[in-house]
């Protein structure tokens, strides 16, 4: 099996030390897979990408990159580490165009930035179109290119996506679905928080249910499609820990 | 009444210089900085003891009676109010920052800042004015009617490099992009791997910057005192608000708004009433569009 990319391990961390809502969760990410965090509301998913960030205090636990420990690491350090995340609100500078919005991000590739540039637009040809117009003006669907374009121009090994298809109507989210498999398939390997299970498992390799801090069930995407317990979780009852 | 406008142009440009620096601060570090008049006094005594080292008369430009003295004694003295900013930002504000003080905590910071630099002045020079010595320059007709001091048109021409600079740094650099960036959405910028506080030391650097060449201008034109700095910040605030307050552009016209606005009401025989008409005016046109000029609307 191939190592983890990424691995998070029994991970405490929340807003108020004594009150952690992420309790003990323990995730790995391979390279080049796609991997869902999923579960009901108020289940820790945003927050632990947020501690995996930086942006929330680590009070337990370690994170790994490549087997390097980034437990707590500066959060304007991590694009250095090729590590980029995008939050699911306020994900771009709505005041810049988005040309400014891609140039920010290849801050520190910026000898490399009209290939990153090329390869962003190659996904998402819009982009093209919009660049001089402020990114605050855009549709919801096209702020998401936006973010994920300039998340993409920090050349990350590893992108987080903390809800992506939050607003997008049904057929922007498909459209941003088969996306984000062309992301991966140019080299990148993608965790996401999800609140649309279906949507998310159809394009992930697997995936982690948190519920109330803690995750309930992990495995490969396409036999959590097909599991019942994956509906009880969102209605919330609250199996024990299992493992497909 | 040309005369006068004429007058409230190189007022305008003044008080735009040290605005700038408040409108930075405010939308970097959000908060208003209550030391901004005290920034641009440091800048004036500073560039008073860089003349004073370097000698009046080591060099003139043409009718401008300033000359090289002054604008390389700016630079030096750029470099030394640059320098108090950031130890000011390192003892005091850092901490509270650091702390998640709250605005209202880092304005009676500042507001502490100010008086305590003001006394600290007024210590230092025993209150007195002091003035850079330059010859007096003369006027010369421009047309039938219009007199201009050489030294007043260099001082709108210096304004007008300023912000010329300011401009390319804000619009065309990585650091101005980043000082943007910041602005709007502090922690997607450092999401986006911003080096945050090496953007605040910037906006502080910029704004005291400008906020020297405005006191050293401001004190060659009048004299230098230790309440020069404070006595501009109310129009400087006033230029905030009026241009837009997220606007840097709009502070700039806020600042001709108001540079204008005063030499109108002293051309109508109200001098002695001059900040009461400004503020009448901004009154009115904030209640008529309370975004300012270039704001936007909340």
């Amino acid at each position: 099996m191939a190592e983890a990319l990424l691995a998070v391990h029994a991970l405490e961390a929340g807003y108020n030390p004594s009150l952690p809502i992420v309790r003990g969760v323990s995730i790995e990410v391979r390279e080049g897979e796609i991997v869902s965090v999923l579960g009901p509301n108020g289940a820790g998913k945003s927050t632990l990408l947020k501690a995996i960030a930086g942006l929330v205090r680590i009070t337990a636990g370690r994170v790994l990159l490549d087997e390097r420990d980034i437990t707590g690491l500066d959060t304007h350090r991590l694009v250095r580490a090729r590590v980029a995340y995008v939050p699911q609100t306020e994900n771009v500078f709505a005041r810049l165009s988005v040309e400014d919005n891609l140039a920010l991000g290849a801050l520190h590739n910026q000898d490399r930035f009209d290939t990153l540039r090329q390869r962003v637009v190659a996904l998402f040809p819009d982009l093209e179109r919009l660049r001089s117009l402020a990114a605050g003006k855009l549709s919801g669907g096209q702020r998401q290119m936006v973010a994920l374009g300039r998340a993409m121009m920090a050349d990350p090994r590893l992108l987080m996506l903390d809800e992506p298809s939050a607003g997008l109507s049904p057929r922007l989210t498909r459209q941003l679905l088969t996306q984000l498999t062309r992301v991966r398939d140019s080299g990148m390997t993608i965790v996401m928080v999800e609140q649309n299970a279906r949507a998310a498992l159809s394009i992930s390799d697997r995936a982690y249910v948190l519920v109330d801090g803690r995750e309930e069930i992990q495995g490969d995407a396409e036999s959590l499609l097909g599991d019942p317990a994956l509906g009880a979780l969102y209605l919330g009852a609250a199996p024990g820990t299992r493992s497909r | 009444m040309i005369q006068y406008l004429a007058d409230g142009i190189v007022n305008a440009a003044l008080i735009a210089l040290g605005a700038i620096g408040l409108s930075m601060t405010y939308n970097v570090l959000r908060f208003a900085n209550f030391a901004q008049g005290e920034i641009l006094t440091a800048g004036a005594y500073f560039t008073l003891l860089v003349v004073t080292v370097l000698g009046a008369g080591i060099g003139t430009m043409g009718p401008i009676a300033f000359g090289w003295p002054l604008l390389v004694s700016m630079l030096v003295a750029i470099a030394l109010t640059g320098a108090v900013v950031l130890v000011v930002d390192m003892l005091l504000f850092a901490p509270l920052r650091g702390r998640n003080a709250s605005r209202i905590t880092l304005i009676m910071a500042a507001f502490g800042v100010s008086l305590m630099g003001r006394n600290l002045v007024m210590l230092m020079t025993g209150g007195e004015p002091f003035y850079y010595d330059f010859y007096i320059p003369r006027a010369f007709a421009l047309f039938p009617g219009f007199e201009v001091v050489p030294d007043d048109l260099a001082i709108v021409a210096i304004a007008g490099l300023a912000f010329a600079l300011l401009f390319v740094l804000v619009n065309r650099t990585s650091m101005g992009r980043q000082m943007r960036a910041v602005a709007e959405n502090p922690t997607l910028a450092r999401v986006n791997g911003i080096d945050v506080r090496a953007v605040i030391r910037w906006t502080w650097i910029v704004g005291a910057a400008l906020a020297t060449v405005a006191g050293a201008l401001l004190g060659h034109n009048t004299q230098l005192r230790p309440e020069m700095g404070f006595d501009l910040l109310l129009p400087m605030f006033a230029a905030l608000i009026l241009g837009g307050a997220t606007n840097l552009y709009g502070t700039i016209l806020g600042a001709v708004v108001i540079g204008l606005t005063e030499a109108l009401a002293v051309a109508i025989g109200l001098s002695g009433y001059r900040a009461a008409v400004t503020f009448a005016v901004i009154v009115v046109f904030l209640l008529l569009r309370p975004q300012g000029l270039l704001g936007e609307r909340e």
